[in-house]
């Protein structure tokens, strides 16, 4: 992209782009830690995954600001002002997997001494590589200003809504089996339920970026998995 | 250095032999403009005591009399007013038209550009030659001196005033404001009469009156074609006194009374072109305000 | 497109222009759509003022301007030389960029365009007057003194005065040359609602340098360069999302 005729435009759009990048690698890294802090029953590392949130949340609000801030002044246009609002609404949505990512490390502070088996965990382990993936790649998209990979990501978002619906029906059977395992399993439950959102907000990026780069809505219709199915969870 | 100016080094030498020169220059320029004043001032006082000294109601109400007797300016006042008159009416007509035509129609054709330069030869011309010309084709062919021939020599003198300030003043009124008329669907005509006319009005009230103030000190078209009578007419047909053409005579003469009459008919001019001037100056003042 | 089909007023068919030697229009093709807003943008020079100025002959004006193409008022080429440009231009009205009061009384700034065709009595005329002014959002402003000189009002009143006064005439296509570049923000905005206003009944084509200004008021818009049509469609997209990279450089502001 050419340079604006005044540059200190471009440098404004820079700074958000580099502030949304560096609130992707904190969540980044706190969904990764997470995942350990779970598979490790490490209660330290979940502590450090709750403290790092406020640190997104403060991003998420410098970002809304300058973006603001940079509306008023420049009155942005066409890829401008696609660019701006998407800054907006990924930080929104990167925000808002913290907030995902801290729910599930205080469930794992709520664990503390009676863990699920390692084979329960498989599944959620599963999801969750899944679910980084899909972040990663959606991060990627963002920075590279890639459509395609954009419309990747939000076409494999189907994949971790089925990992989700076997899971529940995994745990559904647990809980049957012995009552004494709902405790655990509605804390892994939830945490489920997070890592598929965390994969729902994936896909919105993924749509901001597709827009950002083309201008066009995805269409409003997501690749869902679920059929009509009597056992599958509820969808918020 | 007594003052100091900043931090740079600054060489005083130069500066000094600057502020010399300056000061010379500043000088002579001064000097030039209080030789210039003088001179004004020298000339108006003469004019203001010499005429006023002489002015009085039989000015107004008696002819010029013979030599050595008293008498007025009557017949060259009332000679003036109508050959002026004359000027105007029919000059000022043939100028406005003659300027509308190269300001709104002609523009940049070949034609306008010649007219604009013939015009700009007659507007330097020498009145003399005016004069000369208006004796060749009016005064000869009808055998006498006429006061219609010294309109028609004043008239030739106000065509290329009128024209030019006609000319710039339009010029000066906004393509827009033009455009703006045609854009109602305005045809040209209209748009000349109504609009660009009514914009540009004061200015070209202005240019008739500047021509007034040139003809109205003008002799040397007036010897050739009107001459000069010594007794009150008002018959255009018949030579026509007038104020330049008597104050020529008057100054000459060696008569006391003829020289009071001349200062005189000179303050008249002088007072007339002045309060033209200050009307015209007045005129373009409001409507640019 | 999300716009449905419109009935267009004017069909610009292939338009080239040439003012001396110089070619300013290319071979430029687009519609003004029946009763919608139409947007001209492009940086200066862009030929964008010259499609204006084709659109009620106003350079017939001037010699060596020359137009070739069609352009269709309801069907009929308008470049046509049986075509009278006096009738044409009553049909097809046009406000400035600087307000261009007659140097004649309010009321006679309207009256006098209407008198061009219309005879009317003098109730009549009042009424039109008003309609007009009160059209143009002056009323109020100048109810009580229609004597006074239009010179006599603000910049951003003789505007309105210019937009009453085409008005007046009951044109069918309003033409706007950068209306509000010499008002202040205040006037611009009344200008701007009553360019929303007067769309319900008048096809309007605006030449403008102010982006924002084209993104509110219009409903097409025309980016034009080096005298070509890049890009023409409705003002959504092209503000959101233009399909031609140079649209998208000169409304972002990444030109030259």
């Amino acid at each position: 992209m050419t340079q604006h005729t005044v540059a200190s435009f471009d440098a404004e759009l820079k700074e958000l782009q580099r502030k949304i990048a560096e609130m992707g690698g904190i969540a980044e890294k706190m969904q990764s830690d997470v995942i350990d802090a779970l598979m490790r029953q490490d209660i330290r590392l979940a502590q450090a995954v709750v403290a790092a949130d406020p640190a997104l949340d403060q991003l998420q609000r410098e970002i809304e600001e300058k973006a603001i801030l940079t509306i008023a002044r420049r009155q942005p246009m066409a890829i401008d002002l696609r660019d701006v609002v998407a800054t907006i609404r990924i930080a929104n949505d990167l925000e808002r997997v913290g907030d995902l990512v801290k729910n599930i490390a205080k469930r794992i502070l709520a664990l503390e001494g009676r863990f699920p088996p390692q084979s329960l965990l498989a599944g959620l382990n599963n999801m969750s590589v899944m679910a980084l993936a899909q972040f990663k790649a959606v991060l990627d998209a963002y920075i590279q200003r890639d459509e395609h990979a954009a419309l990747a990501v939000w076409e494999r978002d189907g994949e971790i809504d089925h990992l989700y619906n076997s899971l529940f029906r995994e745990l559904l059977t647990y809980m049957m089996e012995d009552p004494r395992n709902i405790g655990f399993c509605t804390h892994l439950l939830f945490s489920a339920k997070n890592i598929e959102r965390i994969g729902d907000h994936a896909t919105n990026v993924a749509e901001t970026v597709y827009y950002l780069v083309t201008g066009h809505n995805l269409a409003l219709e997501r690749p869902k998995a679920e059929a009509a199915d009597v056992t599958a969870p509820p969808q918020a | 250095m007594s003052h100091d100016l900043g931090p740079a080094v600054r060489d005083m030498r130069r500066y000094a032999g600057r502020a010399r020169r300056n000061r010379v220059w500043m000088g002579l320029c001064m000097a030039a403009t209080a030789f210039g004043l003088a001179m004004l001032g020298l000339i108006l006082g003469a004019l203001l005591w010499r005429g006023f000294t002489a002015l009085g109601p039989a000015v107004f109400t008696q002819t010029t009399p013979p030599p050595g007797a008293a008498g007025g300016l009557l017949n060259a006042i009332v000679g003036s007013l109508m050959m002026s008159a004359i000027g105007v009416v029919a000059g000022a007509p043939i100028g406005v038209l003659a300027g509308t035509y190269l300001a709104e129609y002609g523009r940049s054709s070949p034609l306008a550009a010649v007219v604009r330069f013939i015009n700009d030869i007659l507007l330097s011309a020498p009145s003399i030659v005016v004069g000369l010309f208006v004796y060749e084709v009016a005064v000869r062919p009808m055998g006498h001196f006429s006061g219609l021939a010294g309109g028609a020599a004043l008239a030739v003198i106000v065509v290329p005033v009128v024209l030019r300030t006609t000319e710039d003043m339009l010029r000066l009124v906004p393509t827009q404001l033009r455009e703006a008329a045609y854009a109602l669907g305005m045809p040209r005509s209209l748009v000349i009469r109504r609009i660009v006319y009514a914009s540009a009005r004061t200015g070209m009230i202005t240019g008739v009156m500047l021509a007034v103030a040139r003809i109205s000190g003008e002799t040397a078209p007036l010897l050739f074609t009107a001459l000069n009578n010594q007794f009150f007419s008002a018959d255009l047909g018949a030579p026509m006194a007038s104020l330049p053409a008597v104050i020529f005579q008057f100054a000459m003469s060696p008569y006391k009374e003829w020289q009071d009459l001349a200062w005189a008919g000179a303050l008249l001019i002088t007072l007339t072109v002045l309060a033209l001037s200050i009307a015209a100056r007045a005129l373009t003042a409001r409507s640019s305000a | 497109m999300t716009v449905p089909a419109l009935p267009e007023k004017i069909t610009v068919r292939d338009l080239r222009f040439h003012y001396g030697a110089s070619l300013a229009l290319k071979g430029v093709s687009l519609p003004l759509h029946e009763r919608r807003v139409t947007a001209f943008i492009g940086p200066s020079g862009c030929g964008k003022s010259t499609l204006l100025r084709v659109l009620n002959r106003m350079y017939d004006l001037y010699p060596g301007q020359r137009a070739e193409g069609e352009v269709l008022l309801d069907g009929h080429n308008i470049l046509g030389r049986d075509v009278d440009v006096n009738l044409l231009r009553a049909r097809v009205g046009m406000v400035f960029q600087k307000p261009t009061p007659f140097p004649m009384s309010i009321y006679d700034n309207i009256a006098f365009g209407v008198r061009l065709y219309e005879d009317l009595p003098r109730a009549e005329m009042d009424a039109r007057v008003e309609a007009a002014l009160r059209g143009a959002a002056l009323w109020d402003e100048v109810k009580d003194k229609l004597g006074a000189s239009g010179l006599s009002l603000s910049g951003g009143q003789q505007q309105r005065l210019c937009i009453a006064r085409s008005v007046a005439v009951q044109p069918e296509v309003i033409l706007l040359d950068e209306p509000c570049s010499a008002l202040d923000p205040i006037s611009t905005a009344k200008v701007e609602e009553l360019i929303d206003e007067l769309k319900e009944r008048y096809t309007i084509a605006i030449v403008t340098h102010n982006m924002q200004q084209a993104a509110r008021v219009s409903d097409f818009t025309a980016f034009m360069y080096l005298g070509e049509l890049i890009e023409f469609g409705d003002t959504s997209t092209i503000f959101t999302a233009p399909r031609h990279k140079a649209t998208q450089d000169y409304i972002t502001g990444r030109f030259g």
